[in-house]
């Protein structure tokens, strides 16, 4: 039989779509990316390496995913919890608080920013109550991860939430007939069907995490070599007119964020996987 | 008192074997809710109260400001150029990635994906890199007079980039589960090309779409990142409502830039309800669940 690319179908529009598809995805997203790539190959390699390797930029890369790893892991503790409290339990505004979980994504990131800096402040509501016992957020690195625990709470919650729907009761009740306590099956039954889907949540949210800006910057204070986060500092040279270490710091960004969103498609596969042999 | 004893035990003890006990369970509720309150709740509720701090006066002539007018105006032709756009390739890739079978499909959806994986900063960057003076293009424009970066086309396509998979990615898994039996259908029956799209399919998508739609115009009008790299802050002519509460809280004027931020907050949560809405209508199992006391 012929190799065929397509398989045949009655539908029309097959040519149209797909031509538009790929020449809007082109224009808007191929050609700006694999530009931003050809224009690092205007550097030397030895003027790369020294761009990117230049102590300020890996403090900032160690800030940025030390805090992105801290507040995914936070977030995949209380996201799990939160996921587990609105699939399981009922109580008085549990579907408005479901709604609200979403609140992260539709926020601008600049209101975050200016509402959570205004909050942990030294005069904020909750920065009165901790500022005296020690705990300084605003203007700190703790401020980098409590934005970024904002920015990244809805990813956990949302990918566990439909595998605990659809968790069989069966399982749980099979489990407590053979003896098993509460806590037993939680740790031996229900965790490891939820495992695949907590850590794509979590990948998730460290990549959102790396990459995000708005939320961070009014509470970071933007210290360089303390608090300074590496897109902070992507912008920082482009208005000192630094092009080419601006590009060569996106450049390993950008390949970051590939790796990250090969691994999401890896560990979905791998959870889809999972959940159909459940 | 041996009476009692006939009586059935308390709905407690009754409790099922794959159920917590009550205390463990106002714990985890507790717990889980303060956790919310204190990320959520609180800077949310923190934004209206800034914004109203000095009082009704001041918070309306922070948004009567000329300023103001036009860093509104900006964002809504912004996403209103935007979300039109990434909507006709949405329904474009659903149509050519759900109703086809062909090879490379799945590198063609995580292409499309792409953009979410992007620091916001980096795509403004980019952008920056083709048409900024520096850029590939940048010496043509200029000889042309042409503006791209550091105007308003720029805003716009580092906005259509950060808001681009929102549409397609709602729409891909939905017209994907829900087969073409009926547009095969349709066809069989003598319809053309557009009159599926218009009586068959955009019928049967349109809450998925509505739902693609809201998240996307509530990323377009919110971004904040990739569009502060390309406007310049311009002010009165690039700059956008979340470039506009920056510069006003840079400046100290806390309580304008806290007005300006509760119309992006008000934004956010009629995004919420609606998106709340939507979810409703399409999976009326849910409503149905919720009716049952208790779950498991």
């Amino acid at each position: 039989m012929r190799w065929q690319w397509r398989e045949p179908s009655v539908l029309p529009g097959f040519g149209l779509a797909f031509g538009y598809t790929i020449l809007y995805l082109s224009l808007i997203v191929l050609i700006p990316v694999s530009a931003t790539f050809f224009k690092t190959f205007t550097l030397t390699w030895g003027a790369f390496w020294d761009t990117v390797t230049a102590p300020r930029v890996l403090a900032s890369l160690r800030l940025t995913f030390g805090a992105s790893l801290v507040a995914a892991l936070v977030n995949s503790v209380f996201g799990l919890l939160v996921a587990w409290v609105l699939v399981r339990y009922r109580f008085p505004g549990r579907r408005i608080i479901d709604a609200l979980v979403d609140l992260p994504f539709a926020l601008p990131t600049a209101v975050a920013g200016i509402a959570l800096t205004a909050v942990y402040a030294a005069n904020g509501w909750i920065g009165r109550i901790i500022e005296p016992i020690g705990i300084k957020v605003a203007f700190t690195p703790l401020g980098v991860i409590v934005a970024l625990t904002f920015i990244g709470l809805p990813f956990v919650v949302r990918t566990v939430q439909p595998v605990l729907e659809d968790l069989e009761p069966e399982l749980e009740e099979a489990a407590a007939t053979l003896g098993a306590n509460r806590w037993q099956t939680f740790r031996r039954v229900i965790f490891p069907a939820v495992w695949p889907a907590l850590l794509t949540g979590f990948t998730l949210a460290v990549a959102r995490a790396v990459g995000e800006y708005g939320s961070v910057i009014f509470i970071a204070g933007n210290v360089p070599m303390v608090s300074e986060i590496t897109p902070l500092l992507i912008i920082t040279k482009l208005e000192q007119y630094d092009y080419a270490g601006a590009t060569a710091i996106a450049v390993v960004m950008l390949v970051i964020s590939f790796a990250l969103l090969l691994l999401i498609n890896l560990l979905q596969w791998w959870a889809g996987r999972r959940l159909a042999k459940i | 008192m041996t009476a009692t004893i006939a009586l059935p035990a308390p709905a407690a003890a009754r409790r099922r074997a794959t159920a917590e006990p009550v205390a463990v369970r106002g714990l985890l509720i507790g717990i889980a809710l303060t956790f919310l309150g204190v990320f959520l709740l609180v800077p949310l509720a923190a934004v209206f109260t800034e914004a109203l701090r000095r009082g009704a006066q001041v918070y309306f002539a922070a948004l009567t400001e000329p300023d103001a007018w036009a860093a509104i105006k900006l964002t809504l032709l912004v996403a209103g150029i935007a979300v039109p756009a990434n909507l006709i390739f949405g329904v474009a890739a659903a149509w050519a990635i759900a109703k086809f079978e062909f090879k490379g499909k799945s590198v063609l959806t995580t292409l499309i994906d792409l953009p979410f994986a992007v620091s916001p900063v980096v795509s403004g960057l980019i952008y920056v890199l083709m048409f900024g003076l520096q850029g590939w293009f940048g010496p043509w424009l200029h000889a042309h007079d042409i503006k791209i970066i550091f105007a308003v086309p720029g805003i716009v396509l580092a906005t259509i980039f950060v808001t681009f998979p929102f549409v397609a990615r709602e729409l891909i898994p939905l017209m994907q589960a829900q087969g073409s039996e009926e547009e095969e259908a349709a066809r069989v029956l003598g319809a053309s090309g557009w009159q599926l799209l218009w009586r068959v399919t955009l019928p049967n998508i349109k809450w998925g779409l509505l739902y693609g739609v809201i998240l996307c115009n509530a990323r377009a009008m919110g971004e904040f990142g990739a569009v502060s790299v390309v406007s310049g802050h311009i002010r009165g002519s690039t700059n956008t409502m979340p470039l506009y509460v920056e510069i006003l809280y840079n400046e100290y004027h806390f309580a304008a830039a806290f007005a300006v931020a509760s119309l992006l907050a008000s934004l956010a949560l009629v995004t919420l309800v609606v998106k709340s809405l939507v979810e409703w209508k399409t999976r009326p199992e849910e409503a149905l669940a919720d009716a049952s006391p208790e779950h498991g």
